[in-house]
């Protein structure tokens, strides 16, 4: 497991998510304390890539060994690319969750909903 | 007797080996009887013919049995400590109903006998039936729903057919946030939605937030009273009343009836339907998940759409003794749940232990449970009550959940790591992490087959445990030693399924 | 008080005390007033165990048990030989009395049972997954029913009158709460008519359940079936009796995508229809939708090999409302004695059991449809049980055959309107040449006997 770490320059939702946005593209993935409180994660189900997800709502699941949990959007818009890779390896998710443990890439609708997400130091507050 | 060293136990340094590794090609148990009619080729077609064989075992019978008996030494059983497995009612199997159960006019009985060559059969079914419904307070009772959640699929398809036939169409139901889990899948499956109802601070249903949920829409309330928490519900006439106000059925999950026998049925407390699980108030040994039984009593306002067949007794012609049928024209029946009659198995078990205990005996069972957990809590409330607190109220029914929260914050172990040590201690664990709305659950049911001596021993275990913990937290952390295999990687087996031996 | 409680007056005095209160009723104080029972349960005294036994052992004797007569009645469970180490290794207190394995580290035994039990059902199917069985056969069909429902989300079962009519009934029964459809295809000379099951096909049928051999005996050409469904995206579901498929082709390798079916005949024991088991094996991509419970292989800290139940998150303890199904355990006891069973068979006893009941079988099939007023229903090769015409209403003739000590097998009219002179008869290895033989004597003078009753009623 990765050492609890929250990286600048991300952008977070309240229910443990971050958004990395480029443009008019994202990166989506859960926090540390997310894994943290899921342990070790053994199953990714993505959604298709061509769908839309919405801000809010539950676009994935991911699987521990007693636990399902629902992964929300921070961000709306339209999946163009999943992380194949967690399907061989989900541990990556435990492992480097802001790195080889992003889940999906999203053509955003509305680049401006970002403005509602957190900077890192208001969702660490969040935390305790 | 714990090893911390690194040794290992004999079985532990014994590789576990499948049937399939065993044995030598050639090798056979089965001698198949000599063919003694002509022998005709090409009776199956050559493209329904099986190209290559099933790659079975190839063993002798002394290979098997030894394989067999050896595996079932790597099983901890109820026959051999102490089991307070929380709502799964651990409690004594006698013996005696396994030697009815195999006497051959019951267990080589054809399902499909004529009714008339199966009239002992029937006799017991039905003096089941009578007896199940006396102890519901529940007049009709149906045998067959193989298992406690098939119970529940029958109890909620009867709700739909009570309510379809009066032309209403509801579509939502209520399930207590700290329902087992059967009783939300069982909604879906039956094709309502769940509606979750809020506990109050004393663990019973919020009655507020049942009156607020409780509308047209919903056709059920499943409850289990005494509830996973242990807690008798105070509240459980108002609940029937605010249920049954707006139409809906009342469903009862007999999982803790072996709290309340003689003392309160569930149909005096307003529900409609009940299932029994023969498994556990009843005994039917639980083979290590399974055969098990469901059956379900019933109000009369149900009774007409109860699975079929039904065991009916014939009033007596011309003086004789009455006779017993399978009655299968019941025009308004949801239909079968199964095939056959039920467990018919596991009738004969539980006839026997009611006809063992009778209505003194089924009382004092009940009062021993709930006797034996309240002793058991007293002494553990005494010994660790600050690291391992209950989570409701002060005393509790056949059962009780304490919290570990405190434990993990003080000691740094966790409820896994204290189920874990206690393995050592030659116990089985408690339930653990149910019900869900306790942090770090525990959930205890000692059942009334236990001697005081054998609580006490599982009392001196846990303060064991929590003052080896606050020395080392580290043994409890890495327990357990001393079993056939140590802690397993349940995520490696989760991430990379390997569910059958490569051949 | 019982023998099976242990709480002595003494015991009592210091239990009370430490608890903190003067009776055990004080500890039912939480039960209001106006849900209490005012009186004891209306049930007859307790009785000592030789009373309860007498007692059990009279109701048997009101049984007529396969041990009683000559039983050909089969039609969904058979009177095999239950050989004798299934009864030591299931009444062993170490399988006996356990719990489902929650905590696998003292519970390897069993898991590992569960692992051998998939891996032969496995095999036996010719699909990749198995679970450690579900309830039993007819339920296990409605079971996969609500797998086919997750995986393509259609709403049309087409079920083959060739499966069995508790199948056919129980899935009607859950197909209600499914919100799925159940539409029945007829039989064609015996096996389902592959132009009904055409005519019945469309883009939204979610499943097509068939049965192997069919309840009239009959092997099915699952193949073909299998083809049909799959061109219109429709999952195959078939219901097997595993102890034929020694010698008939394994649904797995034909194209079924769910092969389920009554686990009784491998080393169960009759028990008026239960316990059994029911076994429900799949292709590897319907895993994650799979009912039950699953054993699966892994090691433990120091490295060694063990087994623990896995892939949990389909089940209802985890996922609720959104699990593959509502079962809660396996029939753990009774697969045990279905590995065993396999084990006992082994590779070559299943092939050789296989064979003897196709020799048996067929010969059956001869001698007695050779006999006055009985014909053959239809003539598609069957392995373990076949159908008759009977020239004769067929409940008399039961009944006469009864009388002479033989179990003829069963009425089809009970569920088949389009066979109300139909007779099933099921052969096992326990039905010797001798036996049939002294079957067909039987049957020949009950039938003869009722045609001569009928032909007096005609000319009087």
């Amino acid at each position: 497991m990765a050492d609890e770490s929250y990286p600048d320059g991300l952008l977070y939702h309240p229910e443990h998510d971050w958004a990395s946005v480029e443009g008019d593209t994202a990166t989506f993935g859960i926090t540390w304390f997310a894994q943290e409180a899921l342990g070790e994660v053994v199953f990714f189900d993505p959604p298709g890539v061509g769908s839309t997800v919405a801000a809010n709502e539950f676009y994935a699941e991911v699987e521990s060994v007693k636990a399902v949990s629902e992964v929300v959007a921070p961000l709306s818009g339209e999946i163009v690319e999943v992380n194949v890779a967690l399907a061989d390896a989900p541990e990556a998710i435990n492992g480097d969750p802001y790195g080889d443990g992003w889940m999906v890439r999203v053509k955003l609708s509305d680049p401006k909903e970002a403005d509602s997400l957190l900077k890192r130091d208001d969702y660490q507050a969040t935390l305790s | 007797m714990t090893r911390l060293d690194g040794g290992s136990t004999p079985q532990q340094r014994e590789r576990a080996t499948t049937i399939f590794e065993k044995g030598s090609p050639g090798r056979r148990a089965f001698v198949a009887p000599a063919l003694d009619v002509p022998e005709v080729g090409g009776l199956i077609p050559a493209s329904m013919r099986r190209a290559e064989k099933p790659r079975l075992p190839e063993a002798s019978e002394p290979e098997i049995v030894r394989h067999y008996v050896n595996l079932s030494k790597r099983n901890f059983d109820l026959d051999s400590g102490f089991y307070p497995l929380g709502s799964c009612t651990m409690k004594h199997n006698p013996r005696l109903h396994e030697r009815v159960a195999a006497l051959p006019g019951h267990c080589r009985l054809h399902p499909l006998q004529h009714p008339r060559r199966a009239q002992g059969a029937l006799e017991l079914m039905f003096a089941l039936q009578v007896a199940l419904g006396e102890i519901a307070g529940l007049p009709h009772v149906s045998l067959q729903p193989s298992a406690g959640s098939h119970g529940e699929l029958a109890g909620v398809l009867l709700t739909r057919a009570f309510h379809e036939d009066r032309g209403e169409h509801r579509t939502k139901v209520l399930t207590p946030d700290s329902a087992h889990g059967t009783n939300p899948a069982t909604v879906t499956m039956a094709g309502y939605e769940v509606v979750k109802v809020a506990l109050d601070a004393d663990g019973g249903v919020d009655v507020e937030d049942l009156r607020a949920k409780a509308d047209e829409q919903c056709a059920c309330l499943m409850l289990t009273n005494p509830s996973t928490l242990g807690i008798f519900d105070p509240n459980i006439e108002e609940i029937a009343a605010i249920v049954h106000g707006v139409g809906a059925t009342l469903y009862y999950d007999g999982a803790n009836l072996n709290a309340i026998m003689g003392y309160s049925r569930p149909g005096d407390m307003g529900f409609d339907i009940v299932h029994f699980n023969l498994h556990k108030t009843f005994t039917q040994p639980h083979g290590g998940g399974g055969p098990g039984a469901g059956p379900i009593a019933v109000s009369e306002r149900i009774e007409p759409y109860l699975p079929r067949p039904q065991v009916v007794c014939r009033p007596p012609d011309n003086g004789g003794p009455p006779t017993f049928d399978l009655d299968v024209d019941r025009p308004k029946s949801i239909g079968k749940l199964r095939g056959f009659q039920g467990n018919y198995g596991v009738f004969v078990r539980t006839y026997a232990y009611i006809r063992s205990l009778g209505a003194e005996g089924l009382k004092d069972l009940s009062e021993v449970a709930v006797l034996n957990a309240n002793y058991l809590l007293a002494r553990l409330r005494e010994e660790v009550g600050e690291l391992l607190p209950l989570a409701f109220g002060e005393r509790c029914m056949h059962e009780f959940v304490l919290s570990g929260a405190p434990m993990k914050k003080e000691l740094g172990i966790r409820t896994l790591d204290l189920a874990k040590r206690l393995l050592d201690h030659g116990m089985h664990p408690p339930t653990v992490y149910f019900p869900l709305v306790v942090e770090e659950a525990l959930l205890i049911e000692p059942t009334e087959t236990e001697t005081r001596e054998t609580l006490d021993e599982f009392v001196e275990a846990i303060v064991a445990i929590v003052r080896e913990a606050a020395k080392d937290p580290d043994v409890a952390l890495n327990a357990p030693y001393t079993t056939p295999v140590r802690r397993l990687d349940e995520a490696g087996a989760a991430r990379k399924p390997r569910v059958r031996q490569e051949l | 008080m019982s023998g099976y409680t242990a709480v002595t007056e003494q015991d009592l005095e210091h239990m009370l005390g430490v608890i903190g209160v003067e009776s055990i009723e004080q500890l039912f104080d939480g039960i209001p007033a106006g849900v209490r029972l005012d009186g004891p349960i209306d049930l007859p005294a307790g009785e000592p165990e030789q009373a309860v036994y007498a007692e059990l052992r009279r109701l048997a004797a009101r049984n007529v048990s396969t041990e009683d007569e000559l039983c050909f009645l089969g039609a969904g469970m058979y009177d095999h030989y239950v050989p004798s180490i299934i009864d030591m290794l299931m009444s062993r207190s170490e399988f006996l009395t356990p719990y489902t394995p929650y905590q696998p580290e003292v519970s390897q035994g069993g898991l590992q049972v569960m692992f051998e039990y998939q891996t032969a059902i496995s095999e036996l199917t010719g699909l990749a997954v198995s679970n450690a069985s579900v309830y039993e056969g007819p339920s296990a069909v409605a079971a996969a029913a609500y797998l086919a429902k997750a995986v393509n989300k259609r709403s049309r079962l087409l079920v083959s009158r060739g499966v069995h009519p508790d199948s056919r009934e129980t899935l009607r029964t859950l197909a209600v709460g499914y919100a799925m459809t159940v539409e029945e295809i007829a039989l064609e000379d015996g096996v389902t008519d592959a132009e009904a099951l055409a005519g019945g096909l469309g883009d939204d049928v979610s499943a097509v359940i068939i049965q192997q051999p069919n309840f009239l005996g009959s092997i099915e050409d699952v193949r073909a079936l299998c083809d049909a469904a799959h061109e219109h995206g429709a999952l195959v579901v078939c219901a097997a009796d595993p102890l034929t498929l020694g010698v008939i082709e394994a649904p797995g390798n034909q194209g079924v995508d769910v092969c389920v079916g009554e686990g009784q005949t491998l080393g169960n024991r009759l028990d008026f229809g239960g316990p059994s088991f029911g076994f429900f094996a799949a292709t590897e991509k319907h895993i994650r939708n799979m009912p039950g419970r699953i054993a699966g292989e892994t090691t433990d800290a120091d490295g060694r090999r063990g087994f623990v139940l896995t892939l949990q998150t389909r089940e209802q303890h985890i996922r609720r409302e959104k699990a593959t199904s509502n079962i809660c355990t396996s029939q753990a006891l009774n697969a045990l004695g279905g590995v065993v069973y396999l084990s006992w068979l082994g590779r070559r006893g299943l092939v050789e059991l296989g064979e003897l009941m196709l020799q048996r079988t067929h010969y059956a099939r001869q001698t007695l449809s050779a006999l006055d007023g009985v014909s053959a229903l239809h003539d598609q090769p069957v392995v373990r049980e076949f159908a008759l015409s009977i020239d004769a209403p067929v409940d008399r003739v039961l009944e006469r055959c009864a009388a002479a000590g033989v179990n003829a097998g069963y009425a089809l009219g009970r569920s088949y309107d389009e066979h109300p002179d139909g007779l099933l008869v099921a052969i096992t290895e326990q039905r010797s040449r001798a036996d049939i033989d002294r079957f067909a004597d039987v049957l020949g003078n009950a039938v003869a006997a009722e045609r001569a009753l009928a032909d007096a009623g005609a000319v009087a």
